[in-house]
């Protein structure tokens, strides 16, 4: 199954990106295809590379990136929600980009499931 | 943009309008799903009714009052707007009270619509 992932809250703060990052894992597991990973209100947060979890801790940004890399995944911050809130190419951790909400739109319409973590 | 790219959106606001970014940033999603020609529809449940009350006034919380966008929606062919009754009669509110036109449905009713849908965005 195509899925896209729609991430609507920061790391730390809400348990959201982790639930959707082992979601992610799990379905690439079985055979899945993820079409994208759109990141959305705080979910932007999730694309800072400032982020430094302290050691004993996982870290939500690096997961991310690594998983961006190992499985070439499109990781999609939206651009009126990050620059509202600091997030610019300046501080977009490996595997990010940053690009506009029709990015979302078009997840909806090619993927057979669009999936929302978040409030 | 071919039929097959159509799809049915729906967009279920659940939150007040103001207090969090969820409405005002959920209502820009809307804006963009309608440029992509797509089928839209809005659902207005729990405290996201609220979002729809008439005479908002946001100068006191030094925020931007966004509700005047819900009149333009139909200048972009967004006409689909349903409120559950349930959320509307525990806040003792009435379709009077809301600044547009809406189709109000039971909870079974708003269900059954949900079930049609092939995107559910709920914020």
């Amino acid at each position: 199954m195509k899925l896209g992932i729609l991430i609507n809250e920061g790391p730390y703060q809400h348990q959201a990106s982790d639930s959707a990052y082992l979601f992610c894992k799990a379905a690439l597991e079985k055979g899945h295809e993820i079409f994208r990973v759109f990141f959305y209100h705080d979910g932007v947060n999730n694309a800072s590379r400032l982020t430094e979890p302290p050691q004993d801790d996982r870290n939500v940004v690096l997961r991310w990136s690594k998983l961006a890399e190992t499985h070439h995944l499109d990781l999609v911050v939206c651009v009126a929600a990050a620059l509202r809130r600091g997030i610019k190419d300046e501080n977009l951790a490996p595997g990010f980009r940053i690009s506009g909400l029709g990015q979302l739109v078009e997840a909806g319409i090619q993927a057979d499931r669009l999936v929302t973590f978040g409030d | 943009m071919s039929e097959d790219n159509i799809k049915k959106f729906m967009f279920v606001n659940r939150k007040a309008p103001y207090g969090t970014v969820y409405a005002l940033e959920a209502l820009e999603v809307v804006l963009i799903t309608a440029a992509f020609d797509q089928d839209v529809s809005l659902v207005f449940v729990d405290d996201g009714v609220y979002q729809l009350r008439k005479g908002q006034q946001t100068k006191g919380i030094e925020t931007k009052n966004f509700s005047p966008t819900f009149r333009a929606l139909e200048g972009y062919d967004i006409e689909k707007l349903y409120v559950e009754k349930e959320s509307l009669q525990r806040r003792g509110l009435t379709e009077e009270d809301l600044l547009v036109e809406v189709t109000v449905l039971d909870s079974a009713a708003m269900g059954a619509l949900m079930d049609e849908q092939d995107v559910i965005l709920s914020f």
